[in-house]
């Protein structure tokens, strides 16, 4: 051994780096596909942005962005709630509570919610009459369905009832995520259940609900455009009814995907706040 | 119904806990087999035995954590988680029991403290919610009792952000906060570094100096000898000995306490 060696032990350190030639080989093909697709959008005609731009806020794209935008919101709020309540259902002592969960549940994640849609564009056939009265007796005030019903009606109930069954699993899964401790520190303290619940275990559960819950949100917003089954009018729809006398069908299947986009990275903004809100206490 | 029997029947003689062959049952499994047991106002017992002997099943029976099968257990004169009219036991609302449980403190080995509040919050919930208690007083009381347990400066961290022995402390403090007449310890101190049993077991000395009334299971004999009232060997669900903590620990009477003390001193 050199005394040269020796030295070069004490010093810092100056190896020769692992090579990775992988990494050049694929950042050179992204790198091309990447070109490809730029050209593309720039070359090919048949993008037609102009065409995009001039409809990009018209008035039926906006009233269908606002018709998505409201679809979401109360499909989430309402999903949410219900969904809660068949959690809770499902957690329950009484059995009876139980099974009439479980088959909710069963129902409404067991067929395609695009079927299920038709049928809520079609429910006065189902319930031609709707009254207020006792079960099996007397009613004391009906209506027929089809004035009380609207699309909107429809399309909202549709999405809130199916979005219910997922959020109630999400729910479950929890509350029962949060440490059986809790409620025992809780009910020593002397809160009662429903204090327990709303203070001390749903903002836990909050932590381990609120990431699936804003996948959740963010695939109701595709999902709302499943309502022209109803036929309710949202983004998807408003486009495919100004191509169908355009005929530019690409250009306006585009600028609804960007509208889309768009909004679903608001809700990533906002679910990554929410994350972070519910995260408090806990040591990452 | 006009006769009513007292169910009173335990503040006449001054005791806090009152437990006549309380029973426990978990399926086909007899965890506590008529347990007899009285504390007086004031006295801090401490409770020892074997794992599985049914100590912490006992203490949260005192709290109906845990319903008992047989038996008749009494807390400051009431039943508790009954109500007796003639003689008939009728089971309390969960509303009552939630309003017998706040007089009794309680101390888990896993402290149990809420991740989601800062210490200061976990300690003044329970006398906002259940109490009703305004915001400013209960945090005047929460700071003055987190400053009693020495965590002055600890108040707005969160438990994830405390030591074990901070965070017993703080559980110490939020149960302290509901104003209890009687606390009860499920090994306080079984979760803790060595170094950090001594910070708790001080808060719980100043505690039963201050006349705290207290029922403690704990593997810590020195805490026993010196701060306990009274010692209770408990073993397959049944009490095998008791007496002052000195004399049982030096002397044991039964082959069952001499074999366990054996292994832990
Ligand atoms: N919820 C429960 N369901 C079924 N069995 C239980 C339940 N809780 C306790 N047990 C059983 O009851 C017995 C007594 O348990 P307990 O927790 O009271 O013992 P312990 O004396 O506190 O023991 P340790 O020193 O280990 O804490 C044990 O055999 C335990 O397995
Ligand atoms: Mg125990």
């Amino acid at each position: 051994m050199s005394v040269g060696e020796t030295e070069q032990r004490t010093g810092m350190i100056k190896a020769v780096p692992v090579r990775h030639p992988g990494r050049w080989v694929a950042a050179a093909a992204v790198a091309v596909l990447a070109a490809m697709l730029v050209n593309n959008l720039v070359t090919n005609e048949a993008y037609n942005w102009a065409e995009q731009l001039k409809y990009l806020f018209s008035p039926p794209v906006l009233e269908g962005v606002r018709n998505t935008i409201w679809l979401t919101v109360a499909a989430m709020a309402g999903g949410i709630a219900l969904g809660i309540v068949l959690a809770l259902m499902r957690l329950s002592a009484n059995p009876l509570l139980r099974g009439a969960a479980w088959i909710y549940i069963w129902v409404f994640r067991g067929t395609p919610l695009l079927t299920q849609l038709l049928i809520w564009g079609n429910i006065g056939a189902l319930f031609p009459t709707l009254g207020l009265g006792i079960p099996f007796g007397p009613e004391f005030v009906s209506a027929q369905a089809s004035a009380l019903y609207s699309a909107a009606a429809a399309a909202a109930l549709g999405l809130i009832f199916n979005e219910a069954a997922y959020m109630a699993e999400i729910v479950r899964g929890g509350i029962q995520s949060v440490d059986s401790g809790q409620q025992e520190a809780a009910s020593a303290l002397g809160l009662t259940k429903a204090q327990t619940l709303r203070r001390i275990i749903l903002p836990q559960a909050m932590r381990v609900i609120a990431p699936p819950t804003g996948n959740e949100a963010i695939s109701m917003l595709k999902n709302t455009s499943l309502v022209m089954a109803v036929p309710y009018l949202e983004l998807t729809f408003a486009v495919q009814n100004i191509y169908a006398h355009t005929y530019q069908i690409i250009p306006m299947l585009i600028m609804a995907c960007l509208w889309y986009l768009f909004l679903s990275s608001l809700m990533m903004i906002g679910q990554h706040y929410l994350e972070r809100h519910y995260g408090k206490g806990y040591a990452r | 119904m006009s006769e009513t029997t007292p169910t009173v029947d335990g503040t006449a003689d001054g005791l806090m806990v009152k437990a006549e062959q309380v029973c426990k049952k978990f399926g086909n499994v007899e965890v506590l087999k008529g347990i007899d047991l009285q504390v007086r106002q004031g006295e801090v017992m401490c409770v020892v035995g074997p794992s599985g002997s049914g100590k912490s099943t006992f203490l949260r029976c005192i709290n109906h954590l845990e319903k008992i099968d047989a038996g008749r257990l009494w807390v400051d004169g009431q039943l508790v988680g009954y109500h007796q009219r003639g003689h008939k036991l009728y089971e309390l609302r969960e509303k009552e029991v939630a309003a017998q449980r706040r007089d009794i403190g309680m101390v888990f080995q896993r402290f149990n403290l809420f991740p989601h509040m800062t210490a200061l919050q976990n300690v003044m919930e329970a006398p906002m919610l259940v109490k009703g208690e305004a915001k400013d007083a209960a945090r005047a009381r929460a700071e003055q009792l987190l400053g009693r347990v020495g965590l002055s400066d600890r108040m707005g961290n969160y438990p994830s952000q405390l030591s074990g022995g901070q965070q017993q402390r703080v559980a110490i403090a939020r149960a302290l906060a509901m104003q209890p007449k009687l606390m009860l310890f499920d090994e306080p101190t079984s979760a803790l570094d060595p170094e950090l049993v001594g910070e708790v077991l001080d808060v719980m000395r100043d505690l039963a100096r201050e006349g705290m009334t207290m029922v403690v299971v704990t593997h810590e004999m020195g805490f026993a000898r010196e701060v306990g009232d009274s010692l209770v060997f408990m073993d397959e669900g049944v009490v095998v000995e008791q007496g002052v903590p000195r004399e049982v620990l030096a002397n044991p009477q039964h082959a069952r306490t001499q074999a366990f003390l054996s292994k832990v001193l």
